[in-house]
């Protein structure tokens, strides 16, 4: 097939797709995992759980969507992804399973052993996806040793569990698992009351520094360990990207020193969109490259649908994804508010 | 045990106990959704405490579809590799569209719909109800215009080492997966149905909230009624274009081993696949088979000795699943029409035989759609692509016995344990009936 730009769209659509998915399920599992630290009693922690309750789901429709558009688009690096990483998707899976499960089951039966259960549980489901979405997305960047013979359709793979955690993929994992915990707990300031809000601010202060250390850390390992800035050095217009990515970090941290949490909130998200897209820049046209041979690397070109299905598909996103982000915001406008202890309290929807 | 068995029942487990949540959200979805309507235009209460009494149930029913759906979207890839890589092309296309177009609405209005009883209108609030209901249904017609395409492919080329597509309207008109989403949406209302009616059942035997359940009951009667009249009506269409493009799986549905016109139907009858013949045939209605399949008396079927050895399914299960879920049809129609009658009548309560049989029938429209979806895919084998792609050649070939092994046991331990947490949290909120204290509610809607 002829190289297309319907290929290099659907590109940036798939690295805009998981930007999105990190930004929103980001602070999710970051108020998840971080729920023990900052909640005192089982009233505080109801008001974190409520505090995302609203919109969780609707958030990790992205990670539904950022697979749809994957096997829709690039069916070939669908198939070789979810394949190759198996035992890694299928933790992650586990965990979005039980993640998802917690909120509802939590609140509907009484007893201190069933809520603690369900609070470690929270626990450990909201961070294994933070660490392993990095872990994976690190092994991206860096490349996975798999051999593939697209001529023939003939795929080969010699790793596993063992060999995504290495140094460099492990590092990716910490900082993911760093910037969702200062962005869960900077929602949870701005979108709690009181003592639990401070104490959350307070926590995205203290834990911007060693954010800072491991950003730096990822920043420089990259070079040496993966091909991502080449791109950078042939195209120097891209580094608007990383550039945008390290201001809004400094920007966390300015904002959340004086207290103007909501602006500190923003530059989270816009610091974890544009990691990703960072990341995913410095791929192109690689969605996986391998590390044992350039021309086994899953590229858009190798790997993508017929300019059939490119187009159709563009159209139907085109259509659907513009009125998608309008009754999102729409619904979080309504949502707008900060959860108190009184309304959990006094509700009965709540969880 | 190969991965490739291993894979075939991995996913086999995952679909069928996803699928033990999905149908009551289907139908249960909509009829809360005309509870919370009733109640926004009469301002009648009991519709009020309906709505919050079945949306409890709906909403722990609803969390475990949700989260074990995720893993349908991530097995094809990981287990079934080579599968999505031949058919990415085109089978991706109505997966991501679901996602795009119906999963966003759902999952962002249920949101709306569990929190926002003080936050919006009641207008408002009613419109998320439904555009989750809608979302739901929508959902369902893209995943089963999905299958429709591996039962019957369409609109599609093969070329370079897969399937291209050509034809989108093809396959979003391909009248097999239209009349299987058809079948499938009215098989999922009869267990929201069936459920409501057993629910109320329960209740109604302890003369518990008897007003509260016999309007639930008499709208589930009338629900259940249509839905299950639905699900034979479009059903029958269905077999007929079974019969048409997928004559094996027709011929194992009802153990026809000789091709033969005006082909009758014994009313018992076993298979016996060595011998490729019936071991019992009594009871025979001449022509029947033939009529059912192409509603022409005289006309000739296909038997499973005309296709090679290695393109049948496997008969037995294809057989005796169709054959109990078509009684099983036939008794919900039976079963909800006199439930409608009585249901008009002063005295419901006292009907206690017939209210204790519908308390034991909740589980009974489940298993129908089990065994519906056994005869579906366990009859287009040997093929994972009807005619065009065998299951043995969609299997991931990266992934070895030892991974799929752990994953199988790990899915059957983690459903295992959720499914009866869950099952068990429904039966509790059932038993518990509905809350009194609504004044939290009306008051703050007041303001809206």
């Amino acid at each position: 097939m002829e190289p297309n730009a319907f290929q290099v769209i659907w590109f940036i659509v798939w690295g805009v797709l998981w930007g999105v998915y990190f930004m929103l399920d980001g602070f999710v599992l970051g108020t998840g995992f971080m729920s023990g630290f900052l909640a005192k009693d089982d009233t505080e922690r109801r008001v974190l759980i409520n505090s995302v309750g609203p919109v969780w789901d609707g958030n990790e429709v992205w990670l539904v969507t950022a697979g749809g558009v994957t096997f829709a688009a690039f069916p070939t690096t669908y198939a070789l992804m979810f394949s190759n990483l198996y035992t890694a998707l299928l933790l992650l899976l586990f965990a979005l399973i039980v993640r998802g499960v917690s909120f509802e089951f939590r609140g509907k039966m009484d007893g201190a052993g069933w809520k603690s259960g369900w609070d470690r549980a929270i626990t450990v489901s909201s961070f294994l996806p933070a660490l392993l979405f990095g872990v994976a997305f690190g092994n991206i960047f860096k490349g996975i040793p798999m051999r593939n013979d697209f001529a023939n359709a003939d795929f080969a793979y010699d790793g596993s569990l063992l060999t995504l955690l290495n140094p460099y993929g492990l590092l990716t994992g910490v900082l993911f698992v760093m910037l969702f915990a200062v962005h869960g707990s900077l929602y949870a300031a701005i979108k709690t009351t009181g003592d639990l809000a401070d104490r959350a601010a307070a926590m995205a202060n203290k834990l911007w520094l060693p954010l800072l250390v491991v950003a730096v850390a990822f920043l420089g390992y990259s070079y040496p360990a993966t091909r991502l800035y080449d791109n950078y050095l042939s195209t120097p217009l891209l580094i608007v990207l990383p550039l945008i990515a390290v201001a809004s970090l400094l920007l966390i941290k300015i904002f959340a020193a004086k207290g103007r949490l909501h602006m500190a909130f923003l530059f989270s998200c816009l610091t974890i969109t544009f990691v990703c897209f960072t990341g995913v820049a410095g791929l192109f046209p690689n969605l996986i490259p391998s590390s044992l041979d350039p021309l086994s690397s899953l590229t858009i070109y190798n790997s993508s649908s017929s300019l059939y299905t490119l187009k159709l598909m563009a159209g139907v996103a085109m259509v659907f994804v513009p009125i998608v982000i309008g009754y999102k915001i729409w619904v979080y406008r309504i949502f707008r508010g900060r959860v108190s202890s009184e309304d959990v309290l006094e509700s009965h929807e709540a969880y | 045990m190969d991965a490739l068995m291993l894979s075939r029942l991995q996913f086999a487990v995952t679909c069928m106990f996803h699928f033990i949540f999905v149908p009551l959200t289907l139908g249960i979805s909509i009829m809360i959704a005309w509870m919370e309507t009733r109640y926004v235009t009469t301002g009648d209460e009991t519709w009020l405490r309906m709505t919050k009494f079945w949306g409890k149930l709906f909403l722990i029913n609803f969390a475990l579809g949700v989260v074990t759906g995720i893993t349908m979207e991530f097995q094809f890839g990981m287990n079934w590799a080579e599968y999505s890589r031949y058919v990415g092309d085109i089978f991706g296309a109505p997966l991501a569209i679901e996602a795009t177009v119906a999963f966003f609405l759902e999952s962002v209005f249920i949101g709306l719909w569990i929190f926002g009883w003080d936050k919006v209108s009641k207008k408002v609030h009613l419109l998320s109800i439904w555009l989750v209901a809608i979302a739901t249904n929508l959902s369902g017609l893209w995943i089963l215009l999905a299958n429709g395409w591996m039962q019957h492919p369409v609109g599609y080329v093969l070329r370079n080492n897969r399937a291209e597509m050509v034809d989108f309207m093809a396959l979003l008109t391909n009248p097999y997966g239209l009349l299987k989403f058809g079948h499938q949406i009215a098989s999922a209302y009869t267990v929201a149905a069936f459920f409501v009616m057993g629910v109320s059942a329960w209740h109604l035997l302890r003369k518990n909230e008897v007003p509260f359940f016999k309007r639930s009951f008499r709208q589930a009667a009338l629900f259940g009624l249509v839905s299950s009249l639905l699900v034979a009506g479009i059903g029958d269409s269905h077999a007929v274009d079974v019969a048409k493009v997928q004559p094996a799986k027709f011929a194992a549905m009802e153990s026809v081993w000789e091709t033969q016109r005006g082909a009758g139907m014994h009313l018992l009858q076993l298979p016996d696949e060595k011998n490729e013949r019936n071991s019992v045939e009594l009871l025979l209605v001449p022509n029947l088979v033939s009529l059912l399949a192409f509603h022409d008396p005289q006309a000739e079927v296909k038997g499973l000795k005309d296709f090679p050895r290695d393109e049948r399914p496997p008969v037995l299960p294809v057989f005796l699943s169709f054959r109990a879920m078509v009684g099983l049809g036939t008794y919900f129609i039976l079963a909800s029409a006199l439930a409608v009658f009585l249901s008009f009548k002063q005295n419901l309560e006292d009907y206690r035989l017939f209210l204790t049989v519908l308390l034991f029938s909740i589980p009974l429209p489940y298993i129908a759609n089990q065994l519906g979806w056994i005869v579906a895919e366990v009859g287009r084998q040997p093929w994972i692509v009807y005619g065009v792609l065998k299951t043995a050649a969609g299997v991931s070939k990266n992934v070895s016995t030892a991974q799929v092994a752990v994953s199988l046991a790990g899915f059957t331990l983690l459903y295992g344990a959720l499914g009866v947490i869950d099952i068990y949290l429904l039966g509790k909120y059932a038993r518990k009936g509905p809350d009194n204290d609504l004044s939290g509610i009306i008051n703050v809607q007041g303001r809206g």
